[in-house]
Order: structure tokens, then C-alpha cells, then sequence
């Protein structure tokens, strides 16, 4: 049956950012099958020039409100790269609980909040207040733990105040840690069992789909890479191949599409995929046992080429983020916790770091002059480097959704929980080059 | 359900952090919220619309395209009030680091700079494409602040903005002052309401929630340089950081509500 499908998603719900999708079939034949970012341009990069390296963290944390946490670590380390500065080993730790806090806070927001109402058909979460009260309820109470568990080392969440080049600006006292590791063990952990439950229930109405694709993540031999590392990229035959976070653009080489003018990445493969499922394929054997108990449960294993499983993979990395957190505290408070005098630059020079933001990769990297001031800034988003591989994973689908005779509504649908599985972050705009589509 | 307050969330140039705060709540606190508001439109939450009449609406992000100034407007046309959301819609925030500079185009997009959908002139706030009743300042807005202007506007009451400096915020939590510590700072100008977090974390006030009414900008700069240690030229940016829209040499003169 030959049919007529007209596909015109203005402003995608439920993603943070502005996106379009548009797909035009006429006759059963595929026309058109975008998906457009009509972003406004904010120009991050031009505004750190000329500020102190002191200032530059807490400016390009305000790329994106949803990873604030990871672009502050990223800045921070490619700053402290550039100015030769080692933290002190307990800084380190305090900053990676930070960045568990905030994945286990991202990915919880976007599993309850953004997914979830798809797999209960519903609009959003609204209309799920009266009808499924207390799993709303346990969704706000674990995302308010989770702010609070960041807080607690960041100053806060949105935009942290406490990151800073050198060290911390000010640590949490002992007792804080020690309650933080209690109301983790007594409220948090039994609301993440909970939700282990609530999403198994409802994972068979997760769309199966499947398309192989080259995964990048952040690789450190000490552990699963969150925080620091270098790069690593799996394809689908499981072959790795690792970069040195200096050469990142080696391996992100972004390019310009002739039919479109937004910015593309791609490295052995035509695309390649970031974010948690892309972190789960890579790096499996470095959660923690906890995670991989959930993984299991939830029937998650690598390499897991179903793009939409990566809300799945981001449950799976709570229960890491979670558990690791109890170990760096412990391992805080067994040491002499103390507080620090920041360290100071030894040079000013270039330097780059990539952090796991909870949707993927994220590179930034800048040169300094010998007064401490940026004179040149470079912001590798993740939800960039998604970008064509949510194209090609459309180009894939379309096609299979077309044969099994699906309805417009159905194949919408399809798309938007596509790319919402994703988890895009699109107002992270600096190197997106909004497109325009003629209609 | 129909005699709860109608609001709706609507976003431009920014993060969009401020609406994240909404989900920092609570359960209790945001359940007891839905009990007197009824949130009938927010695009990075829900996939509903409204063509009711909207009562309060938030708008995040500044002002930077003209190309935006029709959906502001309708904005505008379907609610009864209109509140600037977080810094980057109340004063341009952050995005307004970029107005004072001419190649900020070429620096991040260079070849490809001229192309017509990367129109991008001066950060604004939304206040310079409509009439806005309030602002809730702030990188990010303040959540309790948020509570407080809500629970004014639903009993009736006018909401009251502060107008007096950050440094009377850190005297109240007997925060030590930066420039004590060796520091500098730019609570003595900025806006007060958000209970001076930051000099309390260990960094400056960067003024997120803009200046005061008419801030004495030149004792600012000499405070910075002479306390601070800075030159001339590095005062002039830091007092540009969040607030470069609220400078006398701003390219649009900000329209302060809530007065």
C-alpha cells in the first residue's frame, strides 16, 4: 500500500532544546526525513576570550543548565591542563562524587521526566500526578536527593559555585559526608531498587531497533571514565581504538553536510554515538558489580546496539554512580580530610579535558597568555556529535517503519521517543549551526 | 482544576537551567505547588499546549534574534502577566558578555559566519521585545524566590523585588568579604534576594542578578582596581560578566519592573 505521510515536529517536547523533525513521504515514497536544530547561536567561544582563567569555568557552565556540573569539570580541567595545575588527590575525589550526583540526577530526571510518559502514554508527567502518585512522587524525591547530593560538594547544581581552577573552593565538613553516606544507604538506595522495578515493567513497550554504530567514550584505565581519561571508541565487531584527549579532534573531525549546514562529527565510522549507552558499550567491565546486577536485570548487555536502550543504560549508571559515591566517601574519610589551599599555575599555555556529561562526550579546550587570560576557546558538544548518528539512525527507521505499515501518528511518535532517547541537549549551542529546510 | 492559577514556561537564548530548578522541588514542595497552579504549557517537560488564556507566563532566555520577537509577542497576547525568568530574560545575562564584541561570528563559526540563520545581534532581555510585569533575577533564578513571587501573585499582592546590594545579604550571614580575603567582588553593586551564596562558597558575586538602581559603576571599577588589584581593563570585563546590560554603556537602557 502506497501511502502519504507528512511529518512537521515544530519544537520537539520533552527535549532541552529546540529541534524539529520532519519527514515527507508521498506515494511510499521517502522525500524528506530530517532532523533539523533551530537553536539561536549564543557564541560561548568568542565570549571567554579575554577573561581570566578564574572567570572561564563559571561562563561556559552556562552553556547548558542540565549539565552545568560536567561543563564546569570540563572547563575547569582543560583550564588546569593549560596552567599546569595538579590537584590534590582529595579534590579529585570530592569532584567526581559531584559528577556522580549529577548523572545520577540527569539521568533520573530524563527516565522519570522525559521517557517515562511515553512508556505510559501519557503527555508528561502532569496527567501521571493522579494516577501513578507514587512513582511521581518517588521521581521528585530522588531528583531532590540527588541536587542536594551535589550541592552538598558543588554549592549547587544549576551553575556550581564551589569548582574552581586549583581545587575547591570550599569543602563539605566531615559530618556532611558522613550523613550524605547514611541518607544515600537509607533513603536513595531503596528508591533506586523501586525504580529497577518500575522501568523493568514497563521496558517491553522500549521500541526494538537496532543499528550498529561506532560508540565514544571517556576511557580511564583506573576506572569506568567519568571524570577524567582519555578516549576510547568501540566499533560494532568490538574493536577499540584509544586517542589522547589533546588529539580530540582527531576523532571528532567535525565536517559540514552538503544538504545541511549543521556541523556533523564522525570518526572510523560514517557517525558515532555518546552518551551512556555509548559509555555502557565501551566500558562495561568497569561498573561497579551493583550496576552490572541491574544491567542484567534489566537485560542490558554489550555491545547493545538499540539506540533507544540508552535510557536504560542511564538507570544502569545510577546504580554506579551511587555505589561508587559510598566508596570515594569512605575512602575521603579514612584519609586526613582536611581543607586545601588551592594549587597554583605553574605555566600558561594550552590544554585540553573531556568529562562524561550525562548525554556523552564533552571536550573543551582553551590557550592562555601569560597574564591568565583566554585567548582562544573550543567546545565539543555530545549532543553535537549525536547529531548524525540520531540522522542515520532516522534514515534506518523511517524505512522499517514505512514496511511494517505503520500510521503517521505511530511513526511520529517513533521519531520524537527516537530522539528523546538520546537525550539531547540542544541549547549546548556552540557549535550548532541552526538549519532551515525548505517546506 | 479550573480555579487554580494557569502558568506556562517558554524559552529562548539560554540554558534552560532555570527551568531544571523546577524539578529540584521536591515532592512534597511541588506537589503542594500543582495543588494551587496548573501548569498548562511547558515544552521541555510536557507535550501539551494550551489555547486558554494563560495567566502567568515564565519566559526563559534573552532576546537575540528579530526573528523571535513574533513568538515573544504572542506570547505577550495570550497571558496576563509576563515574567522574566532567570538573568539571561531579565537583563540579557551572560549572553550580553558577547554585545560589546564585533567578531564574535567569525570566532566561532568562521567561513560560514554570513549564513542567514545565524542572524544573532545583541543579547536583550525580553523586556526588549515586550512588556514585562516582573523579573525573577538570577544565574540561576532563586527557587524560593520563585515560591515567593508566585504566592504573592496568586493572594492578590505585589511582589517585592529587593533594591539593595548583595553586600547587605553576606553582613546578614556574617560572610567574611572577599576583599578581606584578598579578593575582589561586585556584591556592593549587584541586586540582593538571592541570600549571597557565592562569596559564602569561597567565589565573588558576579552580579547573576544584575545592579542595583543606579549603581555608582565608576566607584565599582576604581573598588575593584584599588581593593581588588585589578587593571583598569579587567574591572571593566568583570563588571561586565553577568551585568554588561545593566553598564551605562549598554546598547539597550534595561527597563527595571517591579517598581
Amino acid at each position: 500500500m502506497k501511502k502519504d505521510i507528512n511529518i512537521n515536529v515544530h519544537h520537539l517536547t520533552r527535549v532541552e532544546g529546540h529541534g524539529n523533525i520532519q519527514v515527507n513521504i508521498t506515494d511510499g515514497t521517502i522525500e524528506k526525513c530530517e532532523w533539523q536544530v533551530p537553536e539561536a547561536p549564543r557564541f560561548f567561544e568568542a565570549m571567554v576570550r579575554g577573561r581570566h582563567y578564574s572567570e572561564v569555568g563559571r561562563i561556559t557552565s552556562r552553556i547548558c543548565g542540565i549539565c552545568s556540573v560536567g561543563h564546569t569539570l570540563a572547563s575547569v580541567r582543560a583550564t588546569e591542563d593549560a596552567l599546569g595545575i595538579q590537584i590534590t588527590e582529595q579534590s579529585r575525589k570530592l569532584r567526581k562524587i559531584l559528577k556522580h550526583a549529577e548523572n545520577a540526577d540527569s539521568h533520573l530526571l530524563h527516565v522519570y521526566f522525559l521517557v517515562a510518559p511515553d512508556l505510559l502514554g501519557a503527555p508528561s508527567v502532569f496527567p501521571l500526578v493522579p494516577t501513578h502518585t507514587a512513582v511521581v512522587q518517588r521521581a521528585l524525591r530522588m531528583k531532590r536527593f540527588c541536587h542536594e547530593w551535589g550541592s552538598l560538594i558543588g554549592g549547587r547544581t544549576t551553575h556550581p559555585t564551589k569548582v574552581i581552577p586549583g581545587g575547591m573552593a570550599s569543602i563539605p565538613e566531615r559530618e556532611e559526608l558522613e550523613t550524605l553516606k547514611a541518607r544515600i544507604l537509607t533513603e536513595f538506595v531503596p528508591d533506586c531498587l523501586e525504580s529497577l522495578s518500575t522501568i523493568k515493567s514497563v521496558a517491553g513497550a522500549v521500541p526494538a531497533f537496532e543499528r550498529p554504530t561506532e560508540y565514544m567514550a571517556v576511557y580511564s584505565p583506573e576506572e569506568y571514565g567519568l571524570y577524567e581519561g582519555n578516549v576510547v571508541t568501540v566499533t560494532p565487531d568490538g574493536n577499540k581504538a584509544h586517542y589522547d584527549v589533546h588529539d580530540y579532534k582527531s576523532c571528532t573531525n567535525e565536517w559540514v553536510s552538503p544538504q545541511s549546514t549543521a556541523k556533523f562529527a564522525k570518526n572510523r565510522m560514517e557517525s558515532y554515538m555518546a552518551g551512556a549507552l555509548a559509555r555502557f558499550n565501551c566500558n562495561y567491565d568497569q561498573l561497579h558489580q551493583k550496576a552490572k546486577d541491574a544491567a542484567a536485570e534489566l537485560g542490558l548487555k554489550p555491545l547493545c546496539f538499540n539506540p533507544y536502550m540508552n535510557s536504560v543504560a542511564q538507570l544502569v549508571e545510577v546504580f554506579h554512580s551511587v555505589f561508587e559515591t559510598l566508596d570515594l566517601i569512605d575512602a575521603l574519610l579514612a584519609g586526613d580530610y582536611k581543607e586545601e589551599e588551592l594549587v597554583k599555575p605553574v605555566k600558561f599555555g594550552t590544554g585540553s579535558a573531556c568529562v562524561e556529561v550525562p548525554r556523552g562526550i564533552l571536550f573543551h579546550s582553551y590557550a592562555y597568555d601569560n597574564d591568565g587570560m583566554c585567548t582562544k576557546a573550543d567546545c565539543i558538544i555530545p549532543t553535537n556529535q549525536n547529531h548524525y548518528n540520531i540522522q542515520l539512525d532516522f534514515n534506518k527507521l523511517v524505512p522499517e517503519l514505512l514496511a511494517a505499515g505503520k500510521e503517521e501518528k505511530e511513526m511520529e511518535l517513533a521519531l520524537e521517543m527516537l530522539v528523546r532517547a538520546y537525550d539531547p541537549c540542544i541549547s549546548c549551542s556552540t557549535h550548532y549551526l541552526s538549519v532551515t529546510f525548505k517546506k | 482544576m479550573s480555579d487554580k492559577v494557569k502558568i506556562a514556561y517558554f524559552d529562548f537564548a539560554s540554558c534552560e537551567g532555570c527551568q531544571i530548578e523546577m524539578t529540584n522541588f521536591g515532592d512534597a514542595a511541588f506537589l503542594e505547588l500543582l495543588n494551587h497552579v496548573e501548569v498548562v504549557e511547558f515544552r521541555e517537560a510536557m507535550s501539551e499546549k494550551t489555547t486558554q488564556r494563560i495567566n502567568i507566563s515564565f519566559i526563559e532566555g534573552s532576546f537575540t534574534r528579530e526573528s523571535d520577537r513574533k513568538r515573544l509577542e504572542d506570547i505577550r497576547n495570550r497571558s496576563d502577566i509576563v515574567i522574566a525568568y532567570g538573568a539571561c530574560a531579565a537583563t540579557g545575562g551572560i549572553n550580553a558578555l558577547k554585545n560589546h564584541q564585533s567578531d564574535y561570528k567569525q570566532d566561532v563559526y568562521g567561513k560560514d559566519a554570513d549564513m542567514p540563520h545565524l542572524e544573532s545581534t545583541f543579547a536583550l532581555p525580553v523586556s526588549a521585545a515586550i512588556k514585562v510585569d516582573y523579573s525573577l533575577n538570577g544565574c540561576p533564578m532563586d527557587r524560593n524566590e520563585f515560591i515567593r513571587v508566585v504566592s504573592h501573585l496568586v493572594h492578590g499582592k505585589q511582589p517585592v523585588i529587593p533594591n539593595y546590594p548583595v553586600c547587605v545579604e553576606c553582613k546578614m550571614n556574617e560572610t567574611v568579604c572577599r576583599y578581606e580575603l584578598g579578593d575582589h567582588c561586585l556584591g556592593m553593586v549587584a541586586r540582593a534576594g538571592c541570600g549571597a551564596p557565592c562569596p559564602a562558597d569561597g567565589i565573588p558575586c558576579e552580579a547573576c542578578r544584575g545592579f542595583v538602581d543606579n549603581p555608582n559603576e565608576e566607584s565599582l571599577i576604581t573598588t575593584l582596581m584599588e581593593k581588588g588589584g585589578l587593571s583598569r581593563e579587567r574591572a571593566e570585563a568583570r563588571s561586565r560578566m553577568f551585568a554588561a546590560n545593566c553598564r551605562a554603556d549598554a546598547p539597550h537602557k534595561i527597563e527595571t519592573p517591579n517598581k
